[in-house]
């Protein structure tokens, strides 16, 4: 029988979707059992079933008081766990008062220039409970210390601290591009806090690999899992290079991934993206304890895939991209509210993005029973098809001579902007087609007016004058001790934490600890575009 | 006679904002349509950016805000270039109420998100020709 002519189908990472798939597709892709090697199904047995996904909306902005009223307020609504977002200055180790960080103190994230800032805006959050994110990558040891400093003030041993520092420096060089430092130096600061946690604080995650940002500057899903398994890669060899052992390191990496795109090019890649990091964790890397091959991500936002025409779409967008995570097995889930596209999250809707999650998990069944997909023609044979392209990723890495030198030369960067170029030219061609855009656009509408998070002048001018009333009233000899020997640990090869610790402890500033190392180590200096 | 020079085009990143999707996106097809773009990288401070419009001897100068410090940003920038006879534009995550205030401190186009790259090169080429047939143009 004539098959009727339909249109091809290709999927962003190139595969090709035929109009149906059989047993025949399936063959020889037996996913096995969750919580078994290699993982495809789920890292645990029972998955959602046990303890359904953690829900960790992004937040934080102005002062610390402020961002602690939204911790509490997202808590009371039932979010169990935090993300703190910092604003740009913090992200570049600028302190409030430097001139560089005007009209930024607070506007995109909190402001945090010593220990009592994160102190207060953690007041009332026990840290032994309460897993704790900070989305922060240049200065991450600085922002762990302090995290650090508040647990034993409210008298929680170190050891028992739970959450994750991103703490990702080589996406940053990439994309989203808060570096400070020159690429060597920056990878021997996320090795120290790998160390670090690997030998004090095993329930910390020392860094989240973020494929999320790859794919934001223009990596396919493939691309994203591929490149994030390379930067991964070399963390982790940066840390062996301590003498530490693998099973040591390994459960210390956490990833982070995006979801906007086709649903089941999501789900397949995180399905495939599962069974390859086990594999390369334990055939190449010869870890034994299963915990080690683990890919444990936080996965949501979708930031790409939101518009900011009529963006109440976003809503339903955000739905679907938190039905992805879901079906593909992710540990914790954040999602991009629907204002994201204009202004850091209001209130309002940040609340329906954490209620969007809780309804797909309390209302919808998704958390009934452990990979719903598992098994279905099509999802295992594209979970294959995914693994193939991922490990070619990979594979095209190492050929331009491995990460580290694709990022100092450029090359990643050059060629994600080369796709994301192409692909906003396929969004205005129409060729890939965006709902309210370039398919059934109302036309000629100037974008709605949304509420737009005001910048508050007058707290960043108060934490200005906090900052100078600290610098008069701290010890000047304790910090200027603490921060030289934050400097001479960086011209040596010891790990940074502990003297950080020490300058965070003793009220040296954000500022001051990311001069200290500006000292030793220089600045990146970007590749030319 | 048609101007042997290209028109030549300065993509700025003004400060402490690192998303560079959107610049890079837009430097490419500036240069798809033939014209010489120099582009800042990161981190810049209005200074920078003026003093690389003057070197770089371009014609127009396009920042790139995604943090919502533009009111700021871009009053220091039009200020440091007035003289110069560089207009200057902007695109990112520019809320629309903001165009006006924009616009009244000297910032000649606001390109919202997504804007067609046609209507970028157009403006551009448009306000070239407008400015080479001035007397107080280069």
């Amino acid at each position: 029988m004539d098959t009727p002519e339909v249109p091809r189908v290709f999927l962003e990472s190139g595969i090709e979707v035929k109009p149906l798939y059989t047993a025949d597709d399936a063959t020889g892709h037996d996913p096995g059992r969750p919580g078994e090697f290699p993982f495809t199904r789920g890292i645990h047995p029972l998955m959602y079933r046990r303890q359904p996904w953690t829900m960790r909306q992004y937040a934080g902005f102005g002062t610390p008081a402020q961002t602690n009223e939204r911790f509490r307020s997202l808590l009371s609504h039932g979010q169990n766990a935090l993300n703190i977002a910092f604003d740009l200055p913090t992200q570049l180790g600028l302190d409030s008062d430097d001139p560089r960080a005007e009209g930024e103190v607070g506007r995109v994230g909190m402001a945090v220039d010593t220990l009592d800032d994160l102190e207060r805006a953690l007041d009332g959050i026990p840290l032994d409970r309460v897993s704790t994110a900070m989305t922060i990558n240049a200065p991450a040891l600085v922002l762990m210390s302090m995290l650090f400093a508040v647990a034993e003030k409210q008298q929680v041993p170190i050891g028992q601290v739970r959450g994750t520092i991103q703490n990702d420096i080589l996406k940053e060089f990439v994309g989203r591009g808060a570096w400070i430092f020159p690429v060597g130096p920056s990878v021997r600061l996320v090795a120290d806090a790998i160390e670090f946690c690997g030998r004090s604080a095993p329930k910390f995650n020392a860094v989240s690999v973020c494929g999320y940002h790859l794919r934001e500057s223009g990596a396919n899903p493939a691309q994203e899992m591929g490149l994030a398994f390379e930067i991964a890669r070399a963390y982790l060899d940066a840390a062996l290079a301590r003498g530490l052992a693998i099973d040591d390191v390994a459960p210390r990496v956490t990833f982070n991934f995006n979801v906007y795109g086709n649903l089941w090019e999501q789900v397949a890649k995180f399905r495939a993206g599962r069974r390859r990091w086990a594999a390369i964790v334990r055939d190449e890397y010869r870890a034994r304890d299963a915990k080690s091959m683990h890919l444990r991500m936080i996965a949501g936002g979708g930031g790409s895939g939101l518009t900011i025409e009529e963006p109440e779409n976003n809503i339903v967008r955000g739905a679907c991209y938190a039905l992805a995570a879901a079906l593909g097995g992710a540990q914790t889930m954040a999602l991009c509210c629907y204002d994201e596209a204009y202004t850091i999250p209001s209130e309002k809707a940040s609340l329906l993005a954490l209620r969007t999650m809780q309804i797909l998990a309390e209302e919808m069944g998704l958390c009934d029973t452990v990979d719903p997909l598992g098994g279905s023609y099509y999802i295992e044979s594209l979970t294959g098809a995914m693994e193939e392209r991922i490990v070619a990723s990979m594979a095209e890495v190492r050929a331009l001579g491995g990460i580290v030198n694709a990022i100092e030369q450029g090359t990643i960067q050059r060629r994600l902007a080369g796709q994301a170029y192409e692909i906003e030219r396929r969004l205005r061609s129409g060729q890939m087609p965006k709902v309210g855009v370039n398919r059934h656009a109302a036309g000629g509408a100037t974008p709605p007016s949304v509420e737009v998070h005001p910048y508050d002048a007058a707290a960043a001018k108060a934490k200005s004058a906090g900052l100078r009333d600290l610098r008069a009233t701290r010890s000047a000899a304790a910090a200027e001790r603490t921060l030289a020997a934050v400097g001479r640990a960086a011209e040596g090869s010891e790990n940074l934490v502990p003297p950080i610790l020490d300058a965070v402890k003793a009220r040296a500033t954000l500022g001051e600890i990311t001069a200290a190392l500006k000292e030793v180590f220089g600045e990146f200096r970007e590749p030319a575009f | 006679m048609a101007d042997p020079r290209p028109v030549r085009v300065l993509v700025a990143k003004p400060g402490l904002d690192g998303h560079d999707k959107g610049a890079k996106v837009v430097v490419q097809a500036l240069r798809d349509a033939g014209m010489e773009v120099v582009y800042t990288g990161l981190h810049r401070t209005p200074a920078e950016i003026a003093r690389a419009a003057i070197d770089e001897d371009v014609d127009v100068v396009g920042l790139s805000i995604l943090s919502g410090a533009h009111l700021p940003i871009c009053r220091d920038v039009v200020a440091r270039l007035a003289g110069s006879g560089k207009p200057v534009i902007v695109g990112g995550v520019i809320p629309v109420q903001d165009e006006a205030a924009l616009r009244e401190c000297g910032i000649e186009r606001v390109f919202r998100m997504g804007a067609p790259f046609e209507e970028i090169v157009e403006w551009i080429r448009r306000r070239c020709r407008a400015s080479s047939s001035s007397p107080v143009s280069r």
